[in-house]
């Protein structure tokens, strides 16, 4: 059998207004709009979003996960920069 | 979606895909990462025999939820009314659904859909033998929602919570829709039940040829089960093939009960030290020949998936093909 698949897509869906799209999955078609179609009938069978992207997979460009710890690492140790590394008197702890 | 044929072999022809280089500090790493209850994803490093497992298996039960399509698609058409064939089609559509997002997450180890799907078209591939007997009548229809349904919710709920992330994810979604399959299906039940004799002896019959394909779809007893350990130590698999089979039973006594029917096994009682039901002896020589191509509908059901598949060809091609001029006549646009 001679192969002659459809491209693949990624499809993010925002499941309702005020809320981000999501990642939640792939589907092969042809094209753009029989992509959106597609993943329509795939993802939103039960009124999971209001709206669709969908991305060609592969003009998606990732972080390796070989640079994992170079990139995320660093972060680690620099707990100053979340709110409960400062203590408050009691009166004022709820700042 | 149906899981049984997870620990299943694949005779030859194992699909290919990006060679992963064995490496002792990547093994320690992911070991690690599996020990402590974490999930792989997809560009992560991962033993080969850990991605092949995965394959096999996301791929089996992908193929699972498409021919299992078929039975109930058989169906469709007599209906016995509008709003029993309006549910009956979602969820034949559902099953379609699950195979797509089964077919994705596989993708992400390196394989192609139409690579695993000619695989299943060929019979390299294997899939439930559940979907190899066949719908006689309308109760099957709701047998097959309450039992199958039901059985295949069993064995995929621990999947959720698979080790690895695409697949743990498409079994969260599928889990979800699961429950109105089983649902639909015993309502169906009900309803005949309270209908005439006749509709209450073919509840019976259908429960009587679906009882033991059912309670088989958890695979062979763990002692006969090859790949069940690796699969448990990779958390692929978290609960055993009998222990999964005896919670099935277990809740299923219940159920036979309020629906007034009796399920096919003189050995099924209550075993008050075991705190669970004893069944009967299951028959596994039905059961490896239905797996391996010689069940009812085993011929039947591949020839029709070709025929879909040889069929939509054109259209498949003159999609693409349209792509291709639209995308050129918007470059000269440009
Ligand atoms: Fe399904
Ligand atoms: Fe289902």
């Amino acid at each position: 059998m001679e192969r002659k698949e459809w491209p693949l897509w990624e499809v993010f869906v925002r499941s309702k207004n005020g809320l981000d799209h999501k990642h939640c999955g792939s589907v092969h078609a042809p094209d753009a709009r029989l992509a959106l179609q597609v993943a329509r009938d795939v993802y939103t069978r039960r009124q999971e979003g209001v709206s669709i992207w969908v991305v060609r997979a592969s003009d998606i460009v990732a972080s390796d996960p070989d640079a994992k710890p170079e990139l995320f690492d660093p972060a680690e140790d620099k707990i100053y920069r979340h709110p409960t590394f400062y203590t408050l008197p009691d009166e004022v702890n709820h700042m | 979606m149906y899981t049984q044929a997870l620990d299943i072999p694949q005779p030859k022809g194992e699909p290919k895909g990006p060679r992963v280089v064995e490496n002792a500090d990547y093994q320690a790493e992911f070991d690690a990462k599996i020990d402590a209850g974490g999930f792989i994803e997809a560009k992560d490093w991962m033993p080969e025999a850990y991605r092949k497992t995965l394959v096999r298996q996301i791929s089996q039960h992908a193929h699972s939820e498409i021919v299992g399509m078929l039975p109930e698609g058989n169906w469709i058409t007599r209906a016995p009314s509008l709003k029993r064939k309006a549910i009956l089609l979602a969820k034949v559509q559902d099953e379609g659904g699950h195979g797509l997002y089964l077919y994705a997450a596989a993708e992400t180890l390196g394989v192609s859909r139409d690579e695993l799907y000619e695989a299943l078209l060929d019979g390299r591939a294997k899939y439930s033998s559940i979907f190899n007997y066949p719908t006689l009548t309308w109760a099957d229809i709701g047998v097959i929602g309450w039992l199958v349904d039901g059985a295949a919710i069993m064995n995929q709920i621990p999947l959720c919570k698979c080790s690895y992330g695409p697949y743990s994810r498409a079994m969260v979604r599928i889990c979800k829709e699961e429950s109105f399959h089983q649902r639909q299906g015993y309502d169906l039940l009900l309803q005949m039940m309270k209908g005439t004799p006749e509709q209450r002896e073919m509840v019976q019959d259908a429960v009587n040829r679906w009882w033991w394909p059912s309670i088989m779809m958890f695979g062979p007893h763990d002692k006969d089960s090859q790949h069940s350990e690796t699969s448990m130590r990779w958390g692929i698999k978290r609960i055993s093939n009998d222990d999964l089979r005896q919670k099935f039973v277990d809740a299923t006594v219940k159920q036979a009960e309020v629906l007034g029917i009796t399920l096919p096994d003189p050995d099924l009682k209550w075993n008050e030290a075991r705190g669970h039901y004893d069944f009967g002896a299951i028959d596994w020589e039905e059961f490896w020949s239905t797996v391996n191509g010689h069940g009812q509908c085993n011929v039947d059901r591949i020839a029709a998936r070709r025929k879909a598949w040889e069929e939509g060809a054109w259209v498949r091609e003159a999609a693409l093909e349209h792509a291709r001029k639209q995308a050129a006549r918007e470059k000269v646009a440009a």
